[in-house]
């Protein structure tokens, strides 16, 4: 970029806030997906809707990309610079301007870790349920974008059940404001619905309003262990079938649960197929109830081992292994593939077990673990990216991954987004009519194609995978 | 085309920098609210651990150009290594930093000032003892000849940059190195005293207390006289070598089957004794000796905890009613992971409560030499751990290292607050309670 145009940027956010040094463009070529990095050409911390505003209406005017990036902890590429621009940062924007509790919302600016917002509300007895396991260093604006998941998303929903109101700053420079304080709102298209997840895609989120909900005062854990993936599977179709939601319902596979052990030597039994952690908050009568009847389904489902936590420590000992899973799997390889995908919660033994099979069928290292009430899964591809002739059987592999969950009536991202990594298996899951209605969507809001371009759509779609079921 | 510079700064660092332990770090962020200098920038990429890792990645594969931006990226880490625990991968972030350190500095052209600076601190100054004892015999003629009082008076210390002067300002009083003889009653614990080289000299008091306690515990304490500087602070500055050579003199001197403990009072001091084993382990003549060397070395926390301490403290009453609250050693915490014991202590001591301090786990932004080195950076870290120490209001701010020590005391002379609170070693405060019963 020229020293002319890097001298407009500063004139509208001042120099401190302009970065491109060659360490810092260095800094902000990558997030965290493997195999993904370019630099950008200047790195931008705004300080209010105003001046995004004006950034905007420079990079409209000179076609310049702009990539709005929280914390840089995506998982598909969504914040990688891939076609150089201006990355645009929320550090200066991550206050927090309205706790209403009379309507139950909260109204903060994008930049704010999604830790610190979840604390904040807690001490006032309120409580927002999205939880990715990057939290303590995830934005809001990021989980807005991405519409990013979490363990609780089986009882409680996910970012999108939670998002009330935006301002966004469209590429034309226009300041756009959507929805409200409102449970109710159906005056015109959702637009806050197309902008929750669209990836920095349609425009930057300068201003989120959140629903909250009251704080539950009671939570009990319990574990259970089986020896058949099946077994494990029907315990999870068996305890919503008993109308019961438990906030969490979470799974390890036989691999995660080796690898938990070689890591931290907690006595996990090695040879189980499958591990249920499973939580429930709310009322402390009703969490004793549906704990109790959680353990007792598992059971009869045929788990080998079964236990509940007295107390909080407790809980904590049994929580351990899910907690460490990923780093437990990090640890073994030098790179790690997290993927999400995500089929109906009825085929999930189905999932485990196709995904194992296609592992040994492409000599590739996948373990499974994951939210299984909600059916979203994380088959953690262990490799290296320097090994090319491996890169190419773990890709292979994780495009029939991503063909069975469609089979399965899944999808082949649930709560990480399609960033440019996957945006070449979009069209498998949308279809021809899918995915174009998105790319006018997009032509219409976007025309010059300068909101994160590259990410979403794809050049070329992969071909899809002809394979036989069963 | 290449710059000369540019190719030897890449291939030191293929040479120096572990690829593996590079490519252990899959960027995932989660390092990023655990780093002092990412959240002292406010969030900085550049000056966080995934940013650093990129850049040493980036170095070897030739993807960025060496420049003054890259190095002080490298420069502003503080080595803390609170990255260490909050990562999920286990990189070693600590040897990555400290081989970077390696790399720079056998590539880089060194300027006349810089060397001679080098040339004294790690070839003189810290590698041997009696030069250590000279240098600080200089300062106490300084401090008693009544020189200190008129330079103070004179603003002869305006000449140097402010933060010498605050340190300065903090420098205890040194007293007349006594001998010292260990107590011939039968004792159970046999332990070796490490003195290290600023404790046993800026901070000598603190060692004295610190034999009398263990002695008072029932241990039989001998302070090997072969010791030499832990060699810590030529490892974080890219002269592990140098480093090297005062781990292997240690090992010889304490390599005694009559100890049970090698104890030390330092956490920064204690984090590169404890790697002995680690850094001499191709080392077929010390790999043995350095692996028992690092198994008996404890902390003086600990020490006094399996001592009984806390039962003995338990038994004492004061009258007193006091905040108390503790700030971590980086690397006793991060490093060798111990922060309950020294909690314990100050929890049990009477006539105080004890407070946990906002982010007592972060850098207060000494560093071993760093606060000299990067005053700036050094002085926004110390800023952010004084807000929590305001919040709290103690009346003693403890620690356990000097160098912590001697920033903390800055902090709370910065603020005005020497009249309200104390900054002090755990081994003083404990002895001050100890000796009030």
């Amino acid at each position: 970029m020229n020293e002319q145009m890097i001298q407009s940027f500063i004139r509208i956010v001042g120099k401190e806030n302009v970065k491109y040094s060659k360490a810092q463009l260095l800094a902000y070529s990558y997030d965290a997906t493997a195999n993904f990095q370019s630099k950008p050409d200047l790195v931008i911390s705004p300080k209010n809707t105003e001046e995004i505003v004006e950034i905007v209406k420079l990079c409209s005017k000179e076609h310049i990309p702009i990539i709005s990036r929280g914390s840089g902890t995506n998982l598909a590429a969504g914040t990688v610079p891939t076609q150089g621009g201006v990355v645009l940062l929320f550090n200066r924007m991550n206050e927090m301007i309205e706790l209403d509790e009379e309507n139950l919302t909260i109204t903060v600016q994008p930049g704010m870790i999604t830790l610190d917002l979840s604390t904040y509300v807690e001490a006032h007895g309120l409580f927002y349920p999205p939880d990715p396991s990057s939290m303590k260093i995830s934005t809001i604006g990021g989980n807005v974008s991405e519409n990013s998941g979490g363990l609780r998303g089986l009882k409680y929903g996910v970012t999108k059940d939670y998002v009330r109101a935006l301002t966004v700053v469209l590429p034309n420079g226009a300041v756009l404001k959507t929805g409200g304080k409102l449970a109710k709102d159906v005056a015109g298209y959702d637009l806050t619905s197309l902008l929750v997840g669209s990836e920095g895609t349609l425009g930057i989120i300068t201003e989120i309003t959140l629903k909250l909900i009251p704080l539950p005062i009671y939570k009990k854990t319990g574990i259970a262990y089986y020896n058949s993936l099946e077994d494990a599977a029907r315990t999870v179709s068996s305890i919503i079938a008993n109308k019961i939601i438990p906030v969490t319902l979470e799974f390890m596979d036989r691999g995660t649960i080796g690898a938990v052990e070689d890591f931290m030597n907690i006595g996990l039994p090695r040879d189980a197929e499958a591990m249920l952690l499973m939580e429930q908050d709310g009322d402390a009568e009703l969490v004793e109830r549906d704990i109790q009847k959680m353990i007792e389904i598992a059971v009869a489902e045929g788990a080998t081992s079964t236990s509940i936590a007295a107390s909080p420590e407790e809980a904590d000992v049994l929580k351990t292994g899910r907690r460490v899973a990923l780093s437990a799997l990090a640890r073994k390889r030098p790179t790690t593939i997290l993927e999400d995908a995500t089929v109906p919660r009825s085929e999930i033994a189905k999932m485990v077990r196709a995904i194992q099979q296609i592992a040994i069928k492409y000599d590739v290292q996948i373990s499974t673990f994951g939210h299984a009430g909600d059916g979203n899964l994380h088959p953690t591809c262990l490799t290296d990216v320097r090994n090319k002739e491996e890169m190419i059987r773990v890709e292979l592999a994780l495009a029939e991954i991503f063909e069975i969950a469609i089979q399965l009536g899944g999808t082949i991202t649930g709560e990480h987004g399609v960033g440019e990594m996957k945006a070449p298996y979009l069209e498998w899951k949308l279809g021809e009519s899918g995915i174009n209605l998105m790319k006018n969507i997009k032509q219409s809001i976007d025309p010059l194609n300068i909101m994160n371009p590259g990410k979403i759509f794809a050049k070329e779609s992969k071909t899809r995978l002809v394979i036989h079921n069963g | 085309m290449v710059s000369e510079l540019q190719q030897r700064m890449q291939d030191s660092f293929s040479e120096h920098v572990n690829e593996e332990y590079i490519m252990d770090c899959m960027r995932c962020g989660f390092c990023l609210p655990a780093c002092p200098t990412y959240l002292a920038t406010n969030q900085d990429e550049t000056h966080s651990p995934r940013g650093r890792i990129a850049l040493m990645k980036a170095m070897r594969d030739g993807d960025v150009v060496w420049d003054g931006s890259v190095e002080e990226a490298f420069d502003m880490c503080l080595g803390c290594r609170a990255c260490e625990p909050a990562c999920p991968a286990g990189v070693q972030y600590g040897a990555l930093i400290e081989e970077t350190r390696v790399a720079i500095q056998h590539a880089k052209p060194q300027g006349m000032k810089e060397k001679v600076i080098r040339k004294t601190a790690f070839d003189g100054l810290f590698a041997d003892q009696n030069k250590m004892a000279t240098t600080i015999k200089l300062v106490q003629f300084y401090q008693k000849s009544g020189l200190q009082t008129v330079t103070r008076k004179i603003g002869f210390l305006n000449l140097f940059p402010p933060f010498m002067k605050e340190m300065e300002g903090v420098l205890p009083a040194i007293e007349k190195k006594k001998d010292r003889v260990s107590s011939l009653k039968q004792k159970t614990t046999k332990v070796a005293f490490f003195t290290g080289c600023l404790m046993d000299t800026l901070f000598q008091e603190t060692n004295r207390k610190t034999i009398e306690l263990l002695e008072w515990l029932g241990a039989e304490v001998s302070i090997p006289l072969e010791q030499q500087c832990c060699g810590a602070l030529h490892g974080h500055s890219g002269e592990l070598e140098k480093g090297l050579r005062n781990a292997r003199a240690n090992v010889d001197a304490f390599d005694s089957n009559d100890f049970d403990y090698i104890v030390n009072n330092a956490g920064g001091c204690g984090a590169f004794l404890s790697e002995y084993e680690k850094h001499l382990q191709e080392d077929y003549k010390y790999a043995e000796k350095a692996s028992q060397f690092s198994q008996k070395l404890t902390d003086i926390s600990s020490l006094f905890v399996k001592l009984g301490m806390n039962a003995r403290l338990k038994e004492m009453r004061s009258e007193d009613e006091a905040i108390v609250t503790y700030q971590d050693s980086c690397h006793l915490r991060n490093v060798n992971k111990v922060f309950l014991e020294p909690r314990s202590l100050l929890m049990d001591t009477p006539g105080f409560e004890y407070k946990e301090l906002i982010d007592a786990g972060s850098c207060c932004g000494s560093a071993g030499i760093y606060n000299l080195l990067q005053p700036e950076m050094a002085r926004r870290i110390l800023d952010l751990k004084m807000k929590g120490v305001k919040d709290l209001q103690p009346a003693k701010v403890v620690t356990s290292n000097p160098g912590c020590l001697m920033q903390m005391q800055v902090g709370i002379q910065r603020e005005g607050l020497e009249k309200e609170m104390q900054a002090l070693h755990i081994v003083d405060f404990l002895y001050e309670a100890v000796q009030k019963n």
